[in-house]
């Protein structure tokens, strides 16, 4: 059937809303519409992800921009009766923004979606992820066709330093000049690795594009394979995101069929070809040397860089290892060209960034954001503002690797540098929000306990230092912390992020360094009154 | 995939596909049709998969069809509203299959008001 029917019920089919009956309510949809003979003129949709997690499941009806929240199998029946039948809104089935109370019929008024910008995300929620044209329906592989029929492979890697996008991963790596690198040592045969290692507690942008558009990334693979020089690419994905992986599998077969991956593409003379590598879950090896350590089959430990994987990477040849996020910016801006991009952001940080918003926020899910965007902004128009009228205590960016903003910097603007500059990092963009029920000390210890069991062991600060630090924090908690073991924090933490291989450790004492800086008093309340104001240290008094 | 021009063409055919979903983008030109039981009973089912199927027709973009509830003027089923930006609605009553058509060819296509259809110019949605 080319013609459109009359009404498309998109409900949300990420692993956030599968896990809550999604799939049952889309097989509830097809029956029930089978039963009044609507289903010549409904379609239903399983689409990636809204972002909007806090409300699942979600049905959003098209063209009428009706958005449905925490909708259960059973509400099938009546969305049919009332919505496609007569006409009718079910109104308990729509939003209400917390502040107000109101019912928000459409998806366009609701705040959530106000504030947001969708680059990376801009095919979640709107296309069947497991039907390639759908994806070519909204310019997808046009890029591809574009870089590979009417540009050299210098033009590519000047447009992509041109827009000024920068990895999303963590790092912050200008990626045309990634690229750049790669496309200069020469070698015959060359690889580009998708890093879909995504590690931090909390964050899900990358499985959320992985399975709401894979097709995007492997789309942007294949044009940095003909950037580089490289005919293969590889994406190293967590055994643990099995809808990921799934949807990804379609869309490599489905890729392959029309032709857009496979040998002699758009009738040039450029091969390339994906394949998946799953990855045990080990979080260091969301570091690029230890990914590749592990994509060969090795142990995932790091090696020391220089070498970088540019020059000698997967098998020693030179190979380029890019973010998912990174990857999803770059079919649009081949298609609206780097100015485009660059004209959204702030100075030195261009584009959008995904972030996952939890924690004691109202509207946790899925946001894209432009950068340099208040803090507050996501926090209290986005978000939503605090659960229960709590107050704002502080927001880690940046997961096991970043550190904390207290509610004084509310009003910085969210990009690379500025999180730098006030001691925590953009990350890959996990967003935790804490209030004062949060006791910042246990905190530091839950990040320290999740490195100290991450760290691979190769290098000994990181193995040793981050236990050490772990068992101090232990003893705070516990009452038993002396003020000299603030001091032995501190030096220990500088130690580790000094001498450690990898990127693991030399960041891990971040969250340990950072509640500190901020929040001292809540240490030494811990240690001189064996009091945790936030209540949360078991043993201890809990006096605010 | 041989060329941009193949990969166009089936961007064309899936495109009209899906073209309802950007729904709430951008202005638009909306058309609705009252679908309450009163709707239902004189037709309005037919009328809104006519209005429908001459909009995928002429490849009309930016154009929604959508179906609304009673507004009472159950006397004059199937009732249709065209509501284009920066307009004033317009409301037509005892639209068939056939008037449907008509709206798009003149209403929407040609910015002529079939007067005769009329029957109010306010409406709720």
């Amino acid at each position: 059937m080319v013609n459109s029917r009359r009404l498309h019920m998109l409900v949300c089919g990420g692993t956030g809303c599968q896990s809550q009956d999604s799939d049952k309510l889309v097989k509830a949809l097809d029956l029930v519409l089978d039963k009044y003979g609507y289903k010549e003129e409904v379609e239903v949709v399983k689409t990636g992800c809204f972002g909007f997690c806090e409300k699942g499941p979600i049905i959003k009806v098209q063209p009428d921009d009706i958005f449905y929240v925490e909708v259960k199998p059973k509400d099938a029946k009546r969305i049919i009766e009332e919505h496609v039948i007569k006409g009718r809104r079910v109104e308990d089935l729509l939003y209400s923004e917390p502040a107000k109370h109101e019912k928000v019929e459409k998806q366009h008024d609701m705040n959530f979606y106000k504030k947001q910008m969708r680059i990376a995300l801009r095919n979640c929620g709107l296309i069947n992820p497991e039907d390639i044209e759908e994806y070519i329906a909204v310019d997808g592989y046009l890029a591809l066709g574009t870089v590979l029929t009417t540009m050299t492979p210098v033009e590519v890697i000047e447009l992509v330093k041109k827009s000024s996008l920068r990895g999303r991963g963590g790092g912050g790596f200008p990626t045309g000049y990634k690229w750049e690198l790669t496309y200069r040592n020469k070698h015959d045969k060359k690889y580009i690795i998708c890093n879909a290692d995504e590690g931090d507690p909390g964050a899900f942008m990358d499985r959320s594009i992985l399975e709401g558009d894979p097709h995007s990334v492997l789309e942007a693979m294949a044009i940095a394979g003909y950037a580089i020089g490289a005919d293969k690419g590889f994406i190293y994905i967590r055994a643990e995101y099995p809808l990921a992986i799934h949807r990804l599998n379609v869309a490599i077969d489905q890729a392959r069929e029309m032709g857009v991956l496979g040998k002699g593409l758009f009738d040039t003379d450029f091969n390339f070809d994906i394949e998946l590598k799953y990855g045990a879950g080990a979080f260091v090896c969301g570091e690029e040397t230890a990914l590749i350590n592990s994509v060969e089959g090795g142990r995932g430990e790091p090696n020391a860089k220089p070498p970088f994987p540019a020059e000698s990477g997967l098998w020693n040849r030179p190979t380029c290892v890019n973010n998912v996020e990174t990857f999803a910016n770059i079919p649009p801006i081949i298609l609206k060209g780097p100015e485009w991009f660059s004209s959204i952001g702030s100075e030195k940080s261009k584009g959008t960034k995904v972030f996952a918003l939890a924690g004691k926020v109202n509207n946790v899910g899925l946001v894209e954001v432009p950068m340099g965007i208040k803090l507050r902004d996501i926090i209290y128009e986005i978000g939503g503002g605090i659960r229960g009228d709590h107050k704002l205590k502080a927001v880690q960016t940046g997961g096991p690797s970043g550190g904390c903003i207290t509610a004084e910097n509310l009003d910085i603007a969210i990009d690379y540098d500025s999180l730098t500059s006030i001691g925590s990092m953009m990350g890959s963009g996990g967003m935790i929000v804490m209030d004062e029920e949060d006791c910042m000390v246990n905190i530091a210890k839950f990040y320290l306990e999740f490195t100290e069991e991450e760290s691979c062991g190769k290098c000994t600060p990181c193995r040793i230092g981050n236990k050490r630090l772990h068992e101090i924090l232990t003893k705070i908690t516990k009452g038993e912390g002396t003020e000299e073991d603030l001091e032995r924090l501190v030096n220990l933490g500088q130690m580790i992020k000094e001498s450690s291989l990898c990127g693991l450790g030399q960041t891990s004492p971040n969250p340990v360094l950072s509640t500190l800086n901020h929040f001292r008093d809540e240490y030494l309340e811990h240690i001189i009154n064996k009091n945790c104001p936030a209540g949360v240290c078991k043993g201890l008094s809990n006096k605010s | 995939m041989k060329s941009l021009e193949e990969l166009k063409e089936i961007r064309e055919k899936a495109k009209k596909r899906i073209n309802i979903r950007s729904g709430g983008e951008v202005e638009e030109v909306r058309i609705l049709v009252g679908m309450g039981t009163c709707g239902i009973s004189s037709g309005a089912r037919e009328t809104l998969n006519s209005i429908l199927a001459e909009v995928n027709e002429r490849d009309l973009k930016g154009v929604y069809v959508t179906q609304v509830g009673c507004d009472g003027n159950c006397h004059a089923e199937p009732i249709v509203q065209v509501k284009i930006p920066q307009q004033e609605p317009v409301l037509y009553g005892k639209v068939t299959p056939a008037k449907g058509k008509e709206i798009i060819e003149k209403h929407i296509i040609k910015g002529e008001v079939l007067q005769d259809l009329i029957i109010g110019r306010a409406f709720h949605e």
